[in-house]
């Protein structure tokens, strides 16, 4: 079904702005390329051949924080990687979401010790928990289709 | 012991005065630390251990004294053959004679063992920390050093770990 | 803290690092990392460069340290098993294995003549896998991005085995002191034969690909080349080490879970330039095939696991019918078990070279040390000697030559 059946004779198409913007958002979400530990290697087996993330409108990776919208934090974060996260979160451009992969990024996991980080919300806002260790990419997959769905229902109000 | 070991390791015991040790087919020769200088050069120059395999250290806290053992595993690939050798070093003030003058790669794990151990490298060419922030109080691997433990949040205790822990603003 | 003191503090102990031409500016200092895509992970490095080739590099590593040798001392052996598999995230039954044999040396325990096969069988195939993210990624950053996704779809092949044995894609804690968690199911065999017919013909598709392309062997020959000696003298192991001629592979040279029992080749070459690296472990891949090929031909049947009650727990059978294996079943899922006092050192041959446990044992249910000699951490040292004098683009096909885990590199 192509848009042109949508459109009728007119050609437009009448929606809330919300939908519209939204919408947009969801179907072009930019993710960083940046990973960490184990967790990396499954998004990068998330964006193979198997898997294929791109029918989400999500295969371009951006090596730059300047140029994307969610981060993905896939693995542990340690105590020395803290402030270089957040400031990749800082360079991000507003709006911007972030998913907590695996269990080490969401609360510590296996790793209750000096070095790690218990959860990457004590550094950057988490928008999706991933659960898993590591999850499997479909998890991952699951994840982002959860954000996408969190994006859609946003409205006028929190955006600004 | 492999039969190839015995010479390099009689000799060596008998010229550094080290006690050779036996245990589940690894040899370990303990010396004093400042002959591990004379002893890798002799091992690498007359023995043909051409490479350092790997140099690692124990805290034996809270014994006093000596706390620390520096463990170097020394392999020669020519003649197949791996030894380990042992320094105790004091617990006041832990320094090692450095031996990347003579293995190179010793560069990295001495100073991995300034970061976690605090055990000094005499003549090192470069003592910074390696893994931990710049700013890093401490030498986590030693036995004094906590682990750092965060208590693990249940149904039980959830919401008062959730008002104490600190959650990221945008 | 925030990043801009920590700069400060880098550059003022960097001094000594860097050249004279620095100081005054005549060449750039440049970070690369640790958020850079072709840094396989968080590996920081600060570069001197003068216009495009680079005069010093001066890795800076643990961002990922994870204190896995500090927790670990903290569990008992069989729960710090867990642990391994996070280190070196390519090799995870690699490094289960490691772990194993040194308790197994240090304990004195026998592993049965199945679950060694089955052990040598997945080590293998592990090797292959992690030989396919390397040369996946190291296409993907001389930008050949189509080998990616076809290493990647093999991948998938040897994950699925690994889920079918173990339930779990990447972290299977699969090797246990004394043996395996449990047997291989039935419909093992048929997938390793599956695989093994097919994979063959796939390494000549990816060397289809690059073997002859010109651009590659523009970008990789001649590329950081690194002598036999200079690669002993820094301690380099692995493919790097094979690569510049010095035939040492620790499966041959000491043989450990019963690999004198197979027939296969250490691949060698004696150019020592990135392409040769390229070969060596496009050979590896081959070589890794024929011994996965005689060890489930030759498979022995038996039980997978030590008879010995006092560190493999009974079969779930035996616990309804006799008192002293409920008592060994209790004492060593709450206590664990008892090494003896002592200090093992274990080497095995990860993907990337020597991988090395030191375990010290004070007698008591929870090791009192544990050391991993991992082999990035060492090649990695290797890195500021292959890269200076060559272009910034180039340096980028050296990190993924030395094929730098930094789970491995950071532990």
């Amino acid at each position: 079904m192509g848009i042109e059946q949508k459109t009728g004779d007119m050609g437009a198409v009448t929606m809330r702005l919300e939908q519209a913007v939204n919408w947009a958002r969801t179907n072009a979400m930019w993710p960083m390329l940046f990973g960490l530990a184990c967790c990396a290697i499954e998004m990068m087996a998330a964006q193979a051949s198997n898997y294929d993330m791109s029918r989400f409108g999500m295969e371009l990776m951006r090596a730059s924080p300047r140029q994307s919208d969610l981060m993905i934090v896939a693995g542990r974060v340690s105590r020395k990687m803290a402030p270089v996260l957040r400031r990749l979160y800082d360079q991000m451009p507003a709006p911007k979401w972030v998913i907590a992969m695996g269990d080490c990024a969401s609360c510590g996991g296996v790793f209750n010790n000096y070095a790690i980080l218990q959860g990457v919300d004590e550094v950057v806002p988490v928008d999706v928990y991933v659960a898993g260790c590591p999850p499997r990419p479909e998890a991952l997959i699951h994840g982002i289709l959860t954000l996408h769905e969190k994006v859609r229902s946003e409205n006028l109000k929190t955006w600004a | 012991m492999e039969e190839n070991l015995q010479p390099a390791a009689a000799a060596l015991a008998e010229r550094f005065s080290a006690q050779v040790r036996e245990f589940r087919g690894d040899t370990t020769l303990t010396l004093a630390s400042e002959s591990i200088v004379a002893a890798c050069r002799a091992l690498r120059d007359e023995y043909g251990f051409d490479m350092l395999s790997d140099e690692t250290a124990v805290d034996y806290w809270p014994q006093q004294e000596p706390r620390f053992h520096v463990v170097y595993q020394v392999r020669s690939i020519q003649n197949n053959l791996l030894l380990s050798l042992r320094v105790p070093v004091s617990g006041m003030n832990p320094s090692v004679p450095t031996i990347e003058g003579i293995y190179p790669n010793a560069n990295w794990h001495e100073r991995e063992l300034w970061d976690m151990f605090g055990i000094r490298f005499e003549g090192h060419s470069d003592m910074r920390r390696i893994l931990m922030p710049y700013d890093w109080e401490g030498h986590p691997l030693r036995k004094d050093f906590p682990l750092g433990y965060e208590e693990v949040a249940f149904t039980f205790n959830a919401e008062e770990i959730d008002q104490t822990k600190p959650y990221a603003r945008e | 803290m925030t990043m801009q003191t920590e700069n400060e503090v880098a550059l003022d102990e960097l001094r000594h690092l860097i050249s004279e031409r620095a100081i005054t500016g005549e060449t750039m200092l440049l970070n690369m990392g640790p958020q850079h895509p072709s840094t396989h992970g968080v590996l920081r490095l600060l570069l001197e460069l003068d216009g495009e080739v680079v005069v010093n590099c001066i890795p800076d590593i643990g961002f990922l340290h994870t204190g896995i040798e500090k927790n670990m001392e903290a569990k008992t052996y069989e729960k710090a098993a867990v642990m391994t598999d996070r280190l070196d995230y390519l090799n995870t039954i690699g490094n289960n294995l490691a772990y194993c044999l040194a308790i197994e040396k240090l304990a004195d325990l026998d592993v049965p003549p199945r679950a060694q096969a089955i052990r040598v069988l997945l080590t293998e195939l592990q090797r292959i896998s992690s030989h396919l993210v390397w040369l996946g990624t190291h296409a993907l950053d001389l930008a050949a991005m189509s080998v990616f996704l076809y290493c990647f779809r093999e991948r998938e092949m040897l994950l699925d085995i690994h889920e079918m044995v173990s339930g779990q894609r990447m972290m299977t804690t699969y090797f246990r002191p004394g043996g395996l968690w449990r047997d291989v199911p039935v419909e093992f065999e048929d997938a390793v034969r599956h695989f093994l017919r097919i994979f063959p013909e796939r390494i000549d598709e990816y060397e289809s690909l690059l073997t002859k392309n010109p651009i590659f062997m523009e970008r990789t020959r001649k590329i950081g080349v690194l002598s036999g000696e200079e690669a002993l003298r820094w301690g380099l192991t692995g493919p790097p080490l094979r690569a510049s001629g010095v035939a040492h592979d620790l499966r041959k040279a000491r043989p450990y879970s019963g690999y004198e029992q197979y027939d296969f080749d250490v691949p060698i070459h004696t150019d020592g330039d990135t392409y040769a690296r390229y070969v060596v472990r496009i050979e590896e891949m081959h070589q890794s095939l024929r011994i996965v090929q005689q060890a489930l031909d030759t498979l022995p049947y038996g039980p997978v696991r030590s008879s010995n009650r006092k560190f493999v727990p009974p079969p779930r059978a035996e616990l309804g019918t006799s008192m002293e294996a409920v008592i060994h079943h209790f004492k060593l899922w709450t206590e664990g078990f008892d090494l003896p006092k002592g200090a093992v050192y274990m080497p095995v041959e990860s993907p990337r070279g020597e991988l090395g446990v030191y375990l010290e044992s004070d007698g008591g249910p929870k090791p009192y040390r544990v050391h991993w000699r991992t082999p990035s951490f060492v090649n990695l040292q290797a890195l500021p000697l292959l890269a200076k004098g060559h272009l910034v683009a180039d340096l980028v096909a050296l990190i993924g030559t030395i094929d730098v885990v930094l789970g491995d590199v950071d532990r």
